[in-house]
């Protein structure tokens, strides 16, 4: 079996989020870049299929060479290779069409995106990759069970799980569940040594345009100090609630 | 020309995310002079629409097919987006939402935009603010698309009233090739989910442990809310995953959220952020989530909480 992961490059979770260029851009001056949160979980998952039946894992991104840390790291997870498309992510669309021009010269019988990347959270690429491919999309995916062509997923829901089945290929959109935090794989200095032997390819990017532009940044507006209620005057609490915040 | 909305529903039921999409679609409609065209699934009646600005309501019967089918309801939605020409199409943040958008933009050959906070500050060509990096900024997108599809974060826009007669008409429920079925659903109904919820109570490591958790559950019953909890909660197996906010946990988007005993950290508020009124109780005055909230008390959850639900349920 042939599984492509897909890896988005972001910020640390606890990064300060700064914008530069009168807040055209990102400033990432002092910001450390992970893998996507939930690509980590995909990954994860990715390496036990590897593991138990002896499924190729390439990961890939679309992204320019400051992504190549991240797909280091996810060789010495235990990814087999590693594919860097070298463009600038600017829009999902153009992402998910990078990926599709990928998936139509290899063929892959498992793709798995991240629910939605910590960055632009557009939750959009993998259910945009699977429409340009017309093949099935699982978002929210919390299980996976593979049995030849078949699979078996579930989805998180509000309020609860769904149970869906599909034939390969497919792409599904990882998140926590499908595999848990305390099941990421940390590289181990075998793993780091082998992933400087692995193959990093760069590939050009295919010929097509986004379809969204980002104009600018803009930060939320500082809050106000919070107001403080003393523990034994609960009352007040909920009279402030009541009238001043007028939420209850 | 026309605005396409998307309006859920749960057991034949409009939900509010439905209402504010259309209040959303009709200011759009109003601004841009078209015409605001609902879909809905298994509606028996569709009237409250006539009272949030539908100028036409398509319902849309799935007979034996009850659960969410997105290919089909994808092709359903498209169907109807081609028939009426619409420019621009909304459909929520719900699970089912955020699901269906980039697969329906792709299908209708439109430009997506998710986590859409405000209405459209151009139409020409058309410019939206979406909030990025988990809640922590905005940006300001732009498309020269023809046609667009925007995923509405809940709570952004709110519910607005506007009286219209709209036209009933059934839509075809398209079948779909795709070998995608959904098998079964396991949803707890007695339940407010986090996504619906206007108030969501949550607790985090400071209630020592999951034998206090009616502490969080009586205040959430009295409000009428909906339980969370913070990720090592979940991960201890206190909690269930389903209840986890945060950032790699479920978004918030509540109009009143309340944390207890929850230090706040960057991870935890960044799911939060976008909730409108956060109230922390919290023992450590130095807590992170002080500097987050709009109100606190700095206290022992275990003696302020039980009054809390005390007073609550005396003034109902
Ligand atoms: C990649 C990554 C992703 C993460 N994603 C998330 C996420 O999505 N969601 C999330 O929540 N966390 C997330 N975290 C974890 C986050 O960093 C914090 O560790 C976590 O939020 C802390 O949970 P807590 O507030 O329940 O516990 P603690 O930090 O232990 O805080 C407990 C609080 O309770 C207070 N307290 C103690 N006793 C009492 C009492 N009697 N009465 C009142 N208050 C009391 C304490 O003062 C303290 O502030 C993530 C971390 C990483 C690295
Ligand atoms: N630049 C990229 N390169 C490769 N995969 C990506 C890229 N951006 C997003 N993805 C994948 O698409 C998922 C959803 O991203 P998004 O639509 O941005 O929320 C991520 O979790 C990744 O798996």
């Amino acid at each position: 079996m042939n599984i492509l992961v897909c890896i988005s490059n972001v910020p640390d979770t606890t990064s300060k989020i700064n914008f530069k260029d009168d807040n055209k851009s990102f400033d990432t001056n002092g910001v450390q870049f992970i893998i996507n949160p939930n690509d980590e979980f995909g990954l994860t998952r990715a390496i036990w299929l590897q593991q138990k039946s002896g499924a190729k894992v390439t990961v890939v991104t679309v992204g320019d060479a400051s992504c190549e840390p991240i797909l280091r790291k996810c060789l010495a997870i235990g990814a087999d290779q590693a594919i860097r498309i070298d463009a600038i992510p600017e829009d999902g669309y153009f992402v998910a069409s990078q990926l599709a021009s990928l998936c139509a010269k290899e063929k892959y019988d498992l793709i798995i995106t991240g629910r939605e990347s910590i960055d632009y959270n557009g939750a959009m690429v993998g259910g945009m990759l699977a429409s340009i491919l017309s093949i099935p999309y699982v978002a929210n995916c919390i299980q996976l069970d593979i049995d030849g062509t078949s699979a078996s997923l579930q989805r998180e829901i509000d309020g609860g799980k769904e149970s869906l089945s599909a034939t390969l290929p497919l792409v599904l959109g990882a998140q926590k569940g499908l595999v848990e935090e305390s099941d990421l794989i940390i590289p181990n200095m075998r793993g780091i040594m082998q992933a400087r032997q692995k193959p990093l390819t760069v590939e050009t990017p295919s010929d097509v345009e986004g379809q969204t532009t980002i104009q600018n940044f803009e930060k939320p507006q500082a809050k106000g100090p919070v107001k403080l209620v003393d523990a034994a005057n609960v009352d007040t609490l909920i009279e402030l609630l009541q009238n001043e915040a007028k939420v209850l | 020309m026309s605005v396409v909305v998307y309006i859920e529903s749960q057991n034949g039921i409009i939900k509010k995310a439905g209402l504010e999409v259309a209040s959303y679609g009709r200011a759009i409609a109003n601004s841009t002079k078209t015409a605001l065209i609902a879909v809905t699934f298994n509606i028996e009646d569709t009237s409250i629409l006539n009272s949030h600005g539908a100028d036409k309501v398509y319902n849309i019967n799935t007979a034996e097919d009850s659960f969410f089918n997105v290919d089909r309801y994808c092709a359903s939605i498209v169907g109807i987006v081609e028939q009426e020409n619409a420019k621009v199409v909304v459909v929520s943040a719900s699970a089912d939402g955020r699901y269906l958008g980039p697969i329906l933009a792709v299908r209708a050959q439109a430009a997506y935009f998710s986590n859409v906070v405000a209405l459209p500050s151009s139409y020409e060509p058309f410019t939206v603010k979406r909030s990025c990096y988990t809640n922590k900024a905005f940006n300001e997108s732009v498309s020269e698309q023809g046609r667009v599809v925007v995923s509405l974060s809940s709570n952004a826009f709110g519910i607005v009233e506007q009286e219209t007669a709209a036209e009933q008409l059934t839509g075809d429920y398209i079948e779909s090739n795709s070998s995608l079925k959904v098998t079964s659903i396991d949803k707890a109904t007695d339940k407010i989910t986090i996504a619906d919820a206007d108030i969501v109570v949550s607790g985090g490591r400071g209630l020592k442990g999951p034998e206090n958790w009616h502490l969080i559950e009586d205040l959430a019953e009295v409000l009428g809310a909906a339980t969370a909890c913070s990720k090592p909660v979940s991960d201890l197996g206190w909690r269930p995953h389903s209840e986890h906010v945060g950032q790699t946990g479920k978004p918030v988007a509540s109009n009143l959220y309340i944390a207890i005993g929850v230090s706040g950290a960057i991870q935890h508020l960044a799911g939060i952020n976008s909730s409108k009124v956060k109230v922390v109780i919290n023992s450590d005055p130095e807590a992170p989530f002080f500097k987050a909230a709009d109100y606190g008390i700095v206290g022992d959850a275990f003696e302020v909480v039980p009054q809390l639900i005390e007073k609550l349920k005396a003034i109902q």
